[in-house]
Parts: C-alpha cells; sequence; structure tokens
C-alpha cells in the first residue's frame, strides 16, 4: 500500500504542475515524470511488459515528438511563458472537472468492489502475452500495425512543407 | 478501503488533471497532452482491474493496454502534426484563433 502511495504522489503531483505551469518546456519535462510514474504503477502492479512498453512509447517517443513541437512552435526567440486563459474559462473547467471527479469518486465508493479479490500478484509471463498477441488477438495486432502506418505517414504529409514546384 | 478502489481513485484524479489542462489552457500543444494524461488514467483502470479482477491470469487487460498505447502513440503524432500545420499557417497555436479551416 506504502509504494502506491507514493507513485500516486509521483504521478499527480507532476501531472498537475504541468498542466498549471506557464513554460510550455517545463510541461512537457513535467509530463515525461509523470509517464514515468505511471510505468512504475504498472510495475507496482505486476505488468512489466506493460510498463516497458510505457517508457519506450511515451517517455521515450512522444515526449521527444512532444518537445520537437514546442521548439517548433516557439512565437519568438526567447521562451515566452504562456499566458493563462480567462478567469471564466478557468473557473469553468474547474467547475467540470470537479463535477466529473465528485461523480467518479461517488461511484467508485459507492461500489462493492472487494469481493473475490486476488491477494497474490499475477504472474503473466512475456511468453504468455505474446501467444496472446500472435494467436487471439492476431488481427487486432495487425490492424493495429496498418493503423500506426497510416498515422505516421499522414502526420508526415501533414506536417510537411509544401515545397513550390520548379518549372523546367 | 481496498487497493482496488485506491487504483481507480488515482486514475480519476489524473483524469481529472487531464481534463483541468483540456478544458482550461489555450495552448494546442497542452491540450493535446491532456488528452494523453486521460488516455493514460484510462489505462491505469485497465491494469488496476486486470490486477484485482477474478481472471488475472487472462493477460487481457495487459494486451488491451498495449493497443491502447499504439493508438494514443498514433494519435499523439497526428495532433501534433495538425499543431506544427496550424502554427505554419496562422502562426499561432492558441485555440481561440484557430477556428477556421480555410487555408
Amino acid at each position: 500500500m506504502f509504494p502506491l502511495l507514493i507513485i500516486a504522489l509521483l504521478i499527480l503531483g507532476a501531472a498537475s504542475a504541468a498542466m498549471l505551469t506557464r513554460n510550455l518546456i517545463h510541461s512537457a519535462l513535467l509530463l515525461v515524470g509523470a509517464w514515468a510514474g505511471i510505468a512504475g504503477f504498472y510495475l507496482w502492479a505486476g505488468a512489466e511488459f506493460v510498463a516497458f512498453a510505457q517508457v519506450m512509447v511515451y517517455v521515450g517517443a512522444v515526449s521527444m515528438v512532444v518537445l520537437f513541437a514546442v521548439l517548433l512552435t516557439r512565437q519568438g526567440a526567447t521562451s515566452a511563458p504562456v499566458e493563462y486563459t480567462s478567469l471564466k474559462r478557468g473557473v469553468l473547467g474547474f467547475i467540470v472537472a470537479g463535477g466529473v471527479g465528485g461523480i467518479l469518486f461517488g461511484a467508485i465508493l459507492g461500489s462493492p468492489l472487494d469481493v473475490n479479490m486476488p491477494t497474490s500478484t499475477p504472474a503473466v509471463s512475456v511468453k504468455q502475452l505474446g501467444f496472446l498477441l500472435m494467436d487471439s488477438y492476431a488481427p487486432a495486432l495487425l490492424i493495429v500495425g496498418v493503423l500506426l502506418t497510416v498515422a505516421l505517414l499522414g502526420a508526415i504529409v501533414i506536417a510537411a512543407v509544401d515545397q513550390p514546384e520548379d518549372t523546367p | 478501503m481496498s487497493p482496488l478502489q485506491l487504483c481507480l481513485m488515482l486514475s480519476s484524479l489524473l483524469f481529472c488533471v487531464g481534463l483541468i489542462g483540456a478544458l482550461t489552457r489555450s495552448n494546442t500543444i497542452l491540450v493535446l497532452l491532456g488528452i494523453e494524461l486521460m488516455l493514460n488514467a484510462a489505462n491505469l483502470n485497465f491494469i488496476a482491474f486486470w490486477r484485482y479482477g477474478p481472471h488475472p491470469d487472462a493477460g487481457t487487460g495487459m494486451v488491451f493496454v498495449l493497443f491502447a498505447i499504439a493508438v494514443a502513440a498514433a494519435e499523439a503524432a497526428v495532433g501534433l502534426a495538425l499543431v506544427i500545420a496550424i502554427h505554419r499557417h496562422r502562426k499561432t497555436i492558441r485555440l481561440q484563433e484557430a477556428n477556421t479551416l480555410k487555408g
């Protein structure tokens, strides 16, 4: 129980600071901390392979893409801080998020969730996971591969600069 | 309070943090990062229910999270490419000023 609280503090602190800070670079780097904390949660829950996938995809790849986007969309040479939005929008956002959080907490605390709970950490080895992915979930794996290819090619096409055609 | 409820509360709080970021910030990159946080909160739920569910040896929750991570990576790539394209055309990434799709 104690490691879970530390991991929760790390995740929530880093995520809150990232969402509230005015510097975009700091925000991206704090989110790397939050994603690493989520990988720590996966390790705590016994899902090692998912933890490594989280580290590789989020801490490694997505954070780099975010940093590139931040640097490419700079307004000027200096790192001007991001201004906050209007007070009305901020208050409304907090009210909506608080309402959603209240509903979720009420549902969690009102549900009988502690029945039939296994005490030991479940062990699904990487070999079993590979058999699952290649056997019962093989069509889904292929579709995800096609989706990633199409999405990344589309991202390149969208972000590429249109060069004017040289007339011979 | 059971550990499953603690895990679900953690993911609810993370979802709310992401929601606050997506609703209140006007920078497009921060909105996208808030949506990423919400996706991560959903993944936390999958792992928590897999860990404390009645059939933890099935491994279905882990497979679902792997697919969700792949789709989230594709979403982040396309979203940030859109941010860069909008910045090239309009010289701004404020959401309020990118309210038309014409050139």
